[in-house]
């Protein structure tokens, strides 16, 4: 490797390292362990117990933490199925469909809401759902989240589409495929580690929103986000850490799932 | 499967009629016109840039050509798809579907038009025993070696029964010794299967040994079409003389027309009578001689006088790099036997034109 640029030649680089690290997993470890804590204060250490764990699924929250968790995986999983499904038309066309005319305007487009404030989204969605007179509720949480989800799904997606020469869809309507045939039996199967690596990253993202949704979502109507924040607006109370913990596994979850596809596809290349 | 096309001639798998390709202001294909025979192995000759792909990529329908028609057995395919047309491709990287085993990819194209999945497999099977590859049905072509994967990539296109099967330099991603083999193989599986064969490769040894016509192309246009000895020996042009074997093209003069023979002054002033590829008339020319049927013989006589710059050693045969008075170079090329005195760098040497294997050339 480049010798020179060896950051670890860097006076204070380990200390920099260091405190990097702390500063960004320190609270989610306080966070997981005192999930396990007795006593039901948050910052003296009880003992070990699963009574939190056990307060989320059955304590006098539990009705609202269920209904919260109902709507936030299935909107995570609609959201994510149908902006996969739009990121992959995309990333199609922009890699089959040769040079047309705003094919940069596109792109453009597409990773817009990568680079939009979130706040700015969630003011103007608000705005648009309010002004073409649509009721905010599960309805409005929904499409906002596939529309923010669409770019999170197409970066794996066109990712793994450059590296899918187009000589197995000439191939295929080669050995008679039609254009249809060529895409479903080659193109998507080549395609499909980025396709669930998209997708796996887009439910995640739908999972974890809080600002948006905050904005859109109808009085009465949460998602796990914005009910761990209604809890904790009365003061946080150790089920809290225990709910945020599960919520955190799944993420870890699903986020080494969509790096490991992503990352098996190439290296079958 | 000789078929009878529409217009009564037998035996005419190909017809390109001049075919035209033009990719914005540049032309690749300019008017190509040829006949490709039932069974033929047909060979499409030329440097790198000549438009061989394009040619093939348009036959196979994957480029829409600008101007011409392609005719399969008499029906004009030039607007069809590529999946409506009864030719299958050998392509330069192979193209295996890399997400299915070896027989799942030679019954790709057997599932397309609509065979049973039984008699797809046997047919698969049946393909694969012909390119000696019955035993590795169930591997993915990542577990291939490279010559495997050729293999492979000729049987999933033989499978379907093409009427013709196109070839893009499949022997190039090949090392040098395996390539002889798979010439050799690849012949005999042209043979036994009897379907007309286009071939593409730069490489006119390829061309030599296994074609029974070659087109040599340059800059988008065919050059001469011709069985391998006709092309070889017969050149009718400068490009075809120097592309196709090496070559001494020796400036002359054209004294006298007599038909297709003519009488010329060789450098250095004597008269020889040789071979002209075109009508010809009086004036300035080219003699193509090979470097093999020139003859050493004792300086004065002969037909030139040179003198030798340098030889090089090849084994079997020696070099002879040699310069005329005007300074033109020559290269004789003699058999490395007992007994073959090679002349000392510097010495004169006469050197004698084998009559008959010399031609004239015009362009
Ligand atoms: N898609 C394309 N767009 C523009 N020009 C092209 C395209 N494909 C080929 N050409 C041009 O057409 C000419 C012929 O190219 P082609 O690929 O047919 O050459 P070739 O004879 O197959 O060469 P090689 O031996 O290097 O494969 C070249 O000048 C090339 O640059
Ligand atoms: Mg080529």
């Amino acid at each position: 490797m480049a010798v020179a640029t060896d950051l670890r030649r860097f006076a204070g680089f380990r200390a920099m390292t260091v405190l990097c690290l702390v500063v960004l997993y320190a609270p989610l470890i306080i966070v997981a362990i005192y999930s396990f804590n007795a006593s039901s204060s948050i910052t003296r250490w009880g003992g070990f117990s699963f009574k939190w764990y056990v307060d989320v699924f059955t304590g006098p929250e539990a009705p609202k933490f269920r209904q919260a968790a109902i709507n936030s995986f299935a909107i995570a999983t609609g959201a994510a199925l149908l902006s996969t499904a739009f990121a992959t038309a995309a990333a199609v066309a922009m890699s089959r469909a040769g040079r047309f005319r705003g094919k940069v305007a596109s792109l453009a487009l597409i990773n817009l809401p990568l680079m939009v404030p979130e706040i700015v989204t969630a003011v103007a969605s608000l705005v648009f759902f309010i002004t073409i007179g649509f009721t905010t509720g599960l309805m409005t949480i929904f499409i906002a989240h596939i529309v923010f989800c669409i770019p999170f799904a197409y970066l794996p997606i066109s990712a793994r589409m450059q590296g899918v020469s187009d000589i197995y869809e000439q191939a295929a309507m080669d050995l008679y495929a039609t254009p249809w045939q060529a895409f479903r039996l080659i193109l998507l199967p080549l395609m499909a580690p980025g396709i669930l690596s998209g997708f796996l990253l887009a439910f995640i993202i739908s999972l974890d929103d809080f600002l948006i949704t905050n904005f859109v979502k109808g009085a009465g109507v949460e998602t796990l986000p914005t009910a761990i924040f209604g809890s904790v607006k009365q003061g946080i109370k150790p089920n809290i850490m225990a709910i945020s913990t599960l919520l955190l596994c799944v993420s870890v979850v699903f986020v080494t799932l969509s790096w490991i596809i992503g990352r098996a596809g190439q290296s079958r290349k | 499967m000789a078929q009878v096309d529409s217009s009564g001639g037998i035996g005419i798998a190909v017809d390109v009629d001049d075919v035209v390709k033009r990719y914005g202001t540049l032309t690749a294909l300019h008017g190509v016109s040829f006949d490709i025979r039932d069974g033929e192995f047909f060979t499409l000759l030329g440097p790198s840039g000549c438009g061989k792909t394009t040619l093939l990529r348009c036959i196979a329908g994957f480029e829409e050509v600008s101007g011409g028609a392609i005719r399969l057995h008499g029906e004009d395919i030039a607007r069809l798809p590529p999946h409506r047309r009864q030719v299958n491709t050998v392509f330069q990287q192979y193209a295996l579907f890399p997400h299915m085993d070896v027989l799942a990819n030679v019954m790709f194209g057997l599932l397309r038009r609509g065979w049973t999945r039984r008699d797809a497999t046997a047919r698969a099977r049946e393909v694969l025993a012909l390119v000696r590859l019955a035993d590795f049905a169930e591997r993915r072509p990542a577990q291939l070696s490279g010559g495997q994967q050729q293999r492979v990539a000729l049987a999933r296109a033989l499978a379907p029964g093409p009427q013709v099967l196109l070839l893009d330099e499949p022997l190039s991603a090949l090392d040098l010794k395996l390539r002889q083999a798979v010439r050799v193989e690849l012949k005999q599986i042209q043979r036994e299967t009897d379907i007309a064969f286009v071939f593409v490769t730069h490489d006119q040894e390829e061309a030599l040994t296994m074609s029974d016509r070659i087109a040599v192309m340059s800059d988008g246009r065919v050059q001469q079409i011709g069985t391998p000895r006709e092309v070889y020996e017969a050149p009718v042009n400068r490009f075809v003389a120097g592309f196709i074997g090496e070559t001494n093209l020796l400036d002359v003069a054209i004294r006298s027309v007599d038909g297709s023979r003519a009488e010329v002054l060789l450098p250095g002033g004597r008269p020889f009578a040789c071979a002209a590829a075109a009508p010809v008339a009086a004036g300035p020319g080219h003699l193509s001689v090979r470097p093999e049927r020139i003859e050493l013989v004792a300086a004065g006589e002969g037909d030139l006088t040179a003198t030798v710059r340098d030889h090089v050693y090849l084994g079997t045969d020696i070099q002879l790099h040699a310069r005329l008075a005007d300074d033109e170079a020559v290269v004789v090329r003699i058999q490395n036997a007992a007994g073959s005195a090679i002349p000392e760098r510097g010495a004169e040497i006469g050197l004698k034109l084998e009559a008959g294997a010399a031609r004239l050339l015009t362009d």
